[in-house]
Formats: structure tokens, C-alpha cells, sequence
């Protein structure tokens, strides 16, 4: 009897016709949070190249920030996986035994291509020299500590800062495509479904890498301010309008882009899109109408239009900012809960659907989700207080 | 070349280095054998109990009732569906009796009225009103179920 009431349970959740391995979600809110967080970095990052490479002088102030955000997501990014995989201590069998061919199992290639080639490359020699001052500076256990970070050179001479802006500055050129293959990557594997209709588009890694865009300079938006008003500085507000502009840009490719991805799927009209049609408007309508459009889109776009014109005082212009971010990470977050969760939702049959529904308190996934998303920002604490941007010294 | 610029190959060499003592510690003794799996998998696999058997197996004894299946519209049915694993019987049918479900519940499992199955295929009733309490096997003989 056990067997027959599970399966009434498991009926509760389905509505139509649904083919038996559809009732419950393979891929849960721990898979929002893996596009999610590499997105954050592929952002972050590029804000800091926008710096470094295009030379925008205005973003100065939140370059180090924007580095060191990118390395706290980056070391979580990992996580959401392992912990979803059936037996995470058999994570590195993808790293002993490469298999080429498989876009899916190439992920722990790029992650460390662009975490340790990438990343922590541009981030030790943007501070080498400062952290050979440091560890002549500080007593006791940091001295060794600074020491040991900069690998035992304490070479400050004019030269040796000449080459670390040069590599520096390399390997920020080379980061921009890493960048993009990161993010892209994670868009190429749903693209790539091509059993699903509502991945299966190639615009899927060109999306993610947008919306990628879009979600890491909101946060850095954020950070910036936050650190700001958490050491009681004044907030640089001519680095904050340049984000602020920088977002609005990006954010219009975004949008653009998605809505040729909806109107071409719209005009085309395929086999699967009336499924699709019930699908946005029941299940994701308040998740893709509302948050993901109205409030992570449209608000934004408009707030941000008006600054472009007008310039309220600074004070206003703050209290925007923030909502703002808020709002732009809350809707690029929605964005990829309705691809990941929205794309099981509804039968391959296209005659039916199951349902999913999160709860921080009673499902791990989603607490655990929550808590990937608060860790990086006590990583960043830790690397704030190890390498300060502000006690660096100005070349 | 730049100090820092070798130190810095210097610990990427360490790093390949690690990697390479991992890989060739931690890659499985038979992996490649045949492919890209480990080889003793195979070995593994079909090393584990075996429970089920195919429905020519059940035939060699039960040959009557089988052909009598085969005749009708359960004959897609491998006799397991209903009668459990047999692996166990045919090595020792003395001791190992397979089950024979009598109750209703048990063909209800597929055939209770059902809109999301499709009614061409499976046939569906309504169990209180069809049979009144009655158990199937009173009116239906389950291997010839259309009588």
C-alpha cells in the first residue's frame, strides 16, 4: 500500500499528462544557483576590465573591489554542484579522467583555467608590491603571512612594477574571453538540450553572458556602496553613475537580446509552443512577468533611462542605486530559476505538468542555496580585511 | 626573465606536478580497458545477484499457461509483472514458491481509471462500480483477462 500512496503523493504534484520520470525535478534550486554565481563572477569581472583594459578612469574605486567579489563567488561556484551530485566525493574522477567530449564534464577545466590562470593571477600582481610593503610593515604572524602571499620576493624596484602591470594588464586581455567562456559555457549546456525546447536555442550562452554582465556589475553596484557606507567613506559618486551607466547599456543588450530570443520563439511557433504559453503564463507568471521582466528589467531600464537625463542630489541618487541592484539581482536571480526550473516543469508529452515549489525551511536545496549565496559575501569580508584596496599604495 | 614571473612557474610547475602524481594515483587501475570507464565495472555488474529471468525461462516448465498468456492480450506481460522475481524459483522451486496476487488492488494497479493513461491500450474500470466488492479473479482468469 506504502507504493500506491507515494504514488497518489507524487500524482498530487502533476497536472495532464506526464511521462513517470517528470514528477520530480532533477535539477533543483542548487542548479539556480551554479548559473547564478558564475554569472556574478563573469560580471564582476568584467566590470574590472572595463577599468583595466578600456580605461575608464571612473570605475578606479571599485576595480579591487570588483576583483576580490569575483574571487569570493568564484571559490563557491563549485559548490552548488558537488553538493548536488549523487556522490560528491567522486568529484575529482572528472579531473583524473578527462572526458573531451562532453561540454558537461569539461566544467572543472574551465573553473580552474579561470580561477587560478585567470583570477588569482591578476589579483597577486595587482598587490604584489603592495603586500612586499606589508609584510615589511606588520609584525608577528602577518609579516609571514604577506611573506608567504608574495611567494618570498620582495623585489619593489621600479622594473618589477613595470612588469606587473604588464602582465597584469595581459592577463586581464586574456581574462575577457575567459570571462566569456565561463559564462558562455554554462549557456552552451543548456542550449545544448536539445530535448528541451525551452533551452534549446543558440542564444542561450550569448543570454547567460548578458544577463552574466548585467547581475555582476549590479552587484558590484551594491558592494561599492556597501563597503562604503560600512567604513563611513563618502561614496565616489562619479564611479557610481559610471556603473550606473554601464549597467543601463548592458542591460539594454540584454533585454534586446532576450526578446528576440521570446519574439523569434513567439513568430516561430513550434510544436512545444503552446505548452510554452500556459507554462509563462501559469507556473512562471509571476516569476517571469513580474520579477524577471517588471522588476528586474523594466524598473531598472526606466530608473536608469531617467538618470541618463536627469540628475536628482546625491542622496536620491544613492537610495536609487541600491534599490536598483537589489532589484536587478533579485531579477537576473528569477531569470535563471524559470530556465532551470521552468524548463522541468513541463512534459516532454508537451500535455502536462509537474510542480516545484521551494522552501528555505523545510528543503535543503533551497536553504542551502540561500547559504551559497551569504558565504562569499563573508569570503569578501576576509579578503577586504587581508588585501585592502584602500591601503594600497598609489603608483 | 622577471623574478616574480619565475617564481610564479615555479609554483605552476609544483601545481602540474601534484596533478600529474594525482592523476596517476587516483585514476582507477582498469580505466581504458575497453573504454572510457573503468573496466572492472563490467566485472562489478555482472558479479551482482541475479533476481529476475526472461519469460522463456518460466516456459520450459509452465509451458501450458504460457502459451495460453501468449494468446491473448497479456502476452506483452513477462510473467514477473505479476508473479514477483524468479531467479530464486528455477534454482530451487520447492522452497522458493513465487507469489500468485488474488486480490483486486493488485490489477488495479494498472487498470483503475486513470485519465492520464491511454484508454486504447490498457482497459480501465471503475473498481466499486464494475465489480461490487467482488474480487477480478471470480469473473477474469488473469492470463486469459478478456473472458
Amino acid at each position: 500500500m506504502d507504493k500506491t500512496q507515494s504514488l497518489y503523493e507524487a500524482l498530487s504534484k502533476v497536472e495532464g499528462f506526464i511521462y513517470p520520470n517528470e514528477i520530480s525535478l532533477n535539477w533543483d534550486m542548487l542548479i539556480v544557483m551554479y548559473p547564478y554565481i558564475t554569472g556574478l563572477v563573469a560580471g564582476a569581472f568584467i566590470l574590472a576590465s572595463l577599468n583595466r583594459v578600456f580605461n575608464i578612469k571612473a570605475l578606479r574605486p571599485t576595480y579591487e573591489i570588483s576583483l576580490l567579489a569575483a574571487l569570493s563567488f568564484m571559490l563557491v561556484a563549485t559548490m552548488p554542484l558537488i553538493i548536488h551530485l549523487g556522490q560528491p566525493f567522486r568529484f575529482y574522477e572528472m579531473l583524473v579522467t578527462p572526458h573531451f567530449t562532453s561540454a558537461m564534464a569539461l566544467f572543472g577545466f574551465v573553473y580552474l583555467w579561470y580561477l587560478m590562470v585567470v583570477l588569482l593571477l591578476e589579483i597577486w600582481f595587482d598587490y604584489r608590491y603592495d603586500m612586499v610593503i606589508w609584510s615589511q610593515q606588520k609584525k608577528g604572524l602577518m609579516k609571514y603571512v604577506y611573506k608567504a602571499l608574495t611567494l618570498w620576493i620582495s623585489d619593489t624596484s621600479p622594473e618589477s612594477r613595470k612588469t606587473d602591470e604588464k602582465i597584469g594588464y595581459f592577463i586581464t586581455v586574456v581574462g575577457i574571453p575567459s570571462a566569456f567562456l565561463l559564462h558562455g559555457y554554462v549557456g552552451f549546456i543548456f542550449g545544448a538540450i536539445k530535448a528541451n525546447p525551452w533551452w534549446s536555442t543558440v542564444m542561450m550562452p550569448v543570454i547567460f553572458l548578458f544577463s552574466a554582465m548585467v547581475s555582476g556589475i549590479a552587484l558590484i553596484m551594491f558592494i561599492y556602496m556597501l563597503v562604503s557606507y560600512l567604513r563611513k567613506q563618502k561614496i565616489d559618486m562619479n564611479a557610481l553613475d559610471t556603473i550606473g551607466k554601464y549597467l543601463f547599456y548592458i542591460l539594454i543588450l540584454d533585454f534586446t537580446l532576450e526578446s528576440l530570443d521570446q519574439i523569434h520563439r513567439i513568430y516561430v511557433a513550434d510544436e512545444s509552443f503552446d505548452i510554452l504559453k500556459i507554462l509563462v503564463h501559469g507556473k512562471l507568471f509571476v516569476t517571469f512577468f513580474i520579477i524577471q521582466i517588471g522588476i528586474g528589467t523594466l524598473i531598472p531600464l526606466a530608473t536608469l533611462a531617467y538618470l541618463q537625463f536627469k540628475k536628482p542630489s546625491d542622496r536620491v541618487r544613492k537610495i536609487i542605486y541600491a534599490t536598483i541592484s537589489i532589484f536587478v539581482l533579485v531579477g537576473i536571480f528569477y531569470m535563471r530559476y524559470n530556465v532551470v526550473i521552468g524548463g522541468q516543469l513541463f512534459s516532454k508529452s508537451f500535455y502536462g505538468f509537474t510542480s516545484y515549489k521551494a522552501n528555505v525551511l523545510y528543503d535543503t536545496d533551497a536553504l542551502l542555496s540561500l547559504v551559497l549565496f551569504i558565504v562569499p559575501f563573508f569570503i569578501l569580508a576576509f579578503l577586504l580585511w587581508l588585501l585592502p584596496p584602500w591601503k594600497k599604495i598609489e603608483h | 626573465m622577471p623574478v616574480q614571473v619565475k617564481r610564479l612557474l615555479l609554483v605552476f610547475a609544483f601545481f602540474i606536478a601534484i596533478s600529474v602524481a594525482l592523476i596517476y594515483f587516483l585514476t582507477p587501475k582498469s580505466f581504458g580497458e575497453y573504454g572510457h570507464y573503468r573496466g572492472k565495472a563490467l566485472e562489478e555488474i555482472s558479479s551482482t545477484e541475479i533476481k529476475y529471468v526472461q519469460m522463456d525461462d518460466c516456459a520450459m516448465c509452465h509451458d501450458s499457461i504460457a502459451e495460453l498468456k501468449n494468446s491473448g492480450l497479456h502476452a506483452t506481460l513477462q510473467c514477473e509483472v505479476c508473479h514477483g522475481p524468479g531467479f530464486n524459483h528455477i534454482e530451487d522451486y520447492e522452497n522458493n514458491r513465487m507469489e500468485i496476487p488474488n486480490e483486486g488492488q493488485f490489477c488495479m494497479r494498472c487498470h483503475i481509471m486513470n485519465a492520464a493513461s491511454p484508454k486504447k491500450v490498457i482497459k480501465q474500470i471503475d473498481a466499486v462500480e464494475h465489480a461490487e466488492g467482488e474480487d477480478c479473479i471470480t469473473c477474469h482468469n488473469p492470463h486469459q483477462p478478456w473472458l
